[in-house]
């Protein structure tokens, strides 16, 4: 069983941290995985950088530009990650736009992440429709989870259609807006939390963009499975550097 | 086969919507409308009635008796460059604002180079009362003085793009990621032919115009309605979509594509796609572009802020792939020259970008009985700062 569906089944409600691979530093990567880990993060999405993410706000983008400044490629990530099963156990998922993955090549891509230990991949630039028609076979016979997003303003008959050829999570966007431009959620997301568990799918809702503190990461995963922080993770390496990971996830976990 | 769109949004291989969901409900909004509401005879009427009163259309089809002289063939300008706001790209905001406005959005962002398309856009909003916010890269905007203040007299509100490389890409970033936070009101005015599906080819049918004209004017002056050779320079490739429009699928035309070379084209200092380019995603959309061997998108570079994008159109993709466009580069010098050659042999300054288009005369030889339109998309008011230095003037 992969990774992300055996840590789904765990009765709680799951922390996962994004941070952009290469950032603040090129090798910063390994002791990031390593380090959240051990401070209690349940799953990981490490941020392969694009030179133009279009769903990233500022601080993502800014992390990005740094980290391919830093020498971040998709080949070096590979080969920091290389030996990553001998020392971590929970899952890890790679986040990246699909350019890259394509100029690798999208079954290369999906077999080294294989090799590494890589669980799923959240690409959110691969239409669903050319996702289930041209790579669900490669993701499947590299048994690779492929991650979608819904938006509050998904469709019902959408959301069932990627319910349908999901085989993980949903990842579900809080509110209409790229990464880090809010903080704290409304009646309206509430709402929707509510909505789509009431939709029964049969894949976990695990929500990003906007939690950034405990008080968000409750009301995130009030009605769904679990949560997810990006911005807020990167603007505190940004701050006080990658020494002291603990603090940061003791605040988001008390 | 056909050279243009199929109806799952692609030219052959290139064209699709690869976009996050954020972006699907509003992209998918249009792509259901977008054709039904075009071909409603209520949008017709308004939109030809502007382009006849406020664009000033037809715009004419010149034969340029000095210059063909001088490259003994017959060459008829298409003068895209005495359209109100100075540019082919009124075309497609005109066509667009009336799409915006008859899908219920009351805000409109736009994204602006070199600001041609953001003072078309900002015209157009002026003119239908509508917010407009054109998103511009923080170097642009420093580069393009002029086409900032004509915008805020306009009444739009400049947001510089301060990502990345702060230029053409990152606006588009920017508008995106606007529309992204804004997905119910707010109506993205793209200006060229790239983008996510619709887009390519809405702006490409509002172009069409273009060669829509060209076909009667040129049966009143030669009695045919097909040229031998249209040439119009490629940016993102609107100008060229609209030029071309009409003749895609007649082969007897044949159709020259001009890229920026920039310093030369493999100088480092340049935007020639075709050559340098390959396959992949930019803006949501699949076709050719500049890009690292890691797939990071990197910066073009061209004497003309209007061709200074690191990607083409898919149409034009296909165009290359298949071989029905023939692709040439032209650089900064060769452009400056021929853009001054026009000045002194026929009384028109030109756009840098359409000086690209000329620049083919001197490197291709063309039989005296051929026919050669040059789509002369813009006006050179906006370029006279660059060509005071680069000819000392």
């Amino acid at each position: 069983m992969n990774r992300i569906n055996k840590k789904l089944l765990e009765d709680k409600k799951l922390l996962s941290i994004y941070f952009t691979a290469g950032y603040p530093s090129l090798n910063d990567t390994k002791a990031i995985i390593e380090d959240l880990e051990k401070s209690g993060v349940d799953m990981l999405e490490i941020g392969l950088p694009f030179s133009d993410p279009l769903a990233d706000g500022p601080t993502i983008q800014a992390s990005s530009t740094q980290a391919l400044k830093n020498g971040m490629t998709t080949e070096v990530l590979f080969t920091q990650l290389k030996d990553i099963r001998k020392t971590v156990n929970i899952p890890l998922i790679i986040m990246g736009y699909f350019n890259p993955i394509l100029q690798y090549g999208v079954e290369a891509f999906c077999k080294k992440c294989q090799e590494i230990g890589i669980d799923g991949l959240i690409i959110p630039d691969l239409p669903i429709d050319v996702y289930h028609e041209k790579y669900q076979t490669t993701f499947e016979r590299h048994s690779i989870i492929n991650v979608f997003l819904i938006t509050p303003q998904t469709s019902e008959e959408r959301i069932r259609y990627i319910d349908s050829i999901s085989n993980g999570f949903i990842y579900m966007v809080s509110s209409a807006s790229v990464t880090g431009s809010q903080s704290g959620f409304g009646e309206a997301q509430t709402q929707y939390f509510k909505r789509i568990s009431n939709m029964k799918l049969k894949n976990p809702q695990i929500v990003g963009f906007g939690i950034s503190d405990s008080k968000t990461f409750k009301q995130a995963t009030q009605f769904t499975k679990g949560a997810i922080i990006g911005s807020a993770f990167i603007k505190y390496i940004t701050k006080f550097g990658v020494k002291n990971l603990k603090r940061f996830i003791k605040q988001i976990k008390d | 086969m056909s050279y243009n769109i199929n109806e799952r949004g692609y030219y052959g291989d290139f064209g699709g919507a690869y976009i996050p969901e954020m972006l699907y409900p509003n992209v998918e909004e249009l792509r259901q409308n977008y054709l039904k509401i075009m071909a409603e005879s209520e949008f017709q009427k308004e939109f030809n009635q502007l382009l006849k009163d406020y664009v000033g259309r037809p715009s004419p089809l010149y034969f340029a008796k000095r210059l063909s002289e001088k490259y003994k063939t017959k060459i008829y300008l298409k003068r895209e460059d005495l359209n109100h706001t100075g540019a082919h790209k009124i075309n497609n905001t005109i066509g667009q604002i009336l799409m915006a406005k008859r899908l219920g959005k009351h805000r409109i962002i736009a994204e602006t180079g070199a600001g041609q398309h953001g003072v078309a856009t900002a015209t157009v909003c002026a003119l239908m009362g509508l917010e407009c916010i054109v998103y511009m890269g923080e170097i642009d905007i420093t580069r393009q003085a002029p086409n900032v203040a004509r915008m805020k007299m306009l009444g739009a509100t400049v947001i510089p793009a301060k990502s990345g490389s702060r230029t053409l890409k990152d606006a588009t970033n920017e508008a995106i990621r606007d529309w992204i936070n804004n997905p119910v009101d707010t109506h993205y005015i793209i200006g060229s032919v790239v983008g996510p599906h619709p887009y390519p080819d809405m702006v490409a049918r509002f172009q069409a115009v273009v060669s829509e004209e060209i076909q009667w004017q040129l049966h009143e002056h030669e009695g045919k309605s097909e040229p031998d050779y249209v040439i119009a320079c490629v940016g993102g490739g609107s100008n060229a979509a609209g030029a071309y429009y009409h003749f895609l699928d007649n082969t007897n035309v044949k159709l020259l594509a001009v890229e920026a070379a920039g310093k030369g084209i493999h100088s480092g200092e340049s935007a020639a796609t075709s050559v340098l380019g390959k396959e992949g995603i930019i803006h949501g959309s699949k076709t050719l572009l500049m890009q690292t061997n890691d797939g990071q998108i990197t910066e073009p570079y061209s004497i003309s802020a209007g061709l200074d994008y690191p990607g083409v159109g898919p149409m034009h993709a296909h165009l290359y792939k298949t071989g029905r466009a023939k692709f040439l580069s032209v650089t900064d010098e060769e452009a400056m020259s021929a853009g001054l050659d026009l000045c002194k042999l026929e009384g028109i300054i030109p756009a840098i970008e359409s000086s690209h288009a000329l620049a083919v005369f001197e490197k291709t030889s063309f039989n005296p009985t051929d026919i050669v339109v040059v789509s002369l998309s813009g006006r050179g008011d906006k370029d006279l700062e660059t060509y005071i230095k680069h000819f000392k003037l």
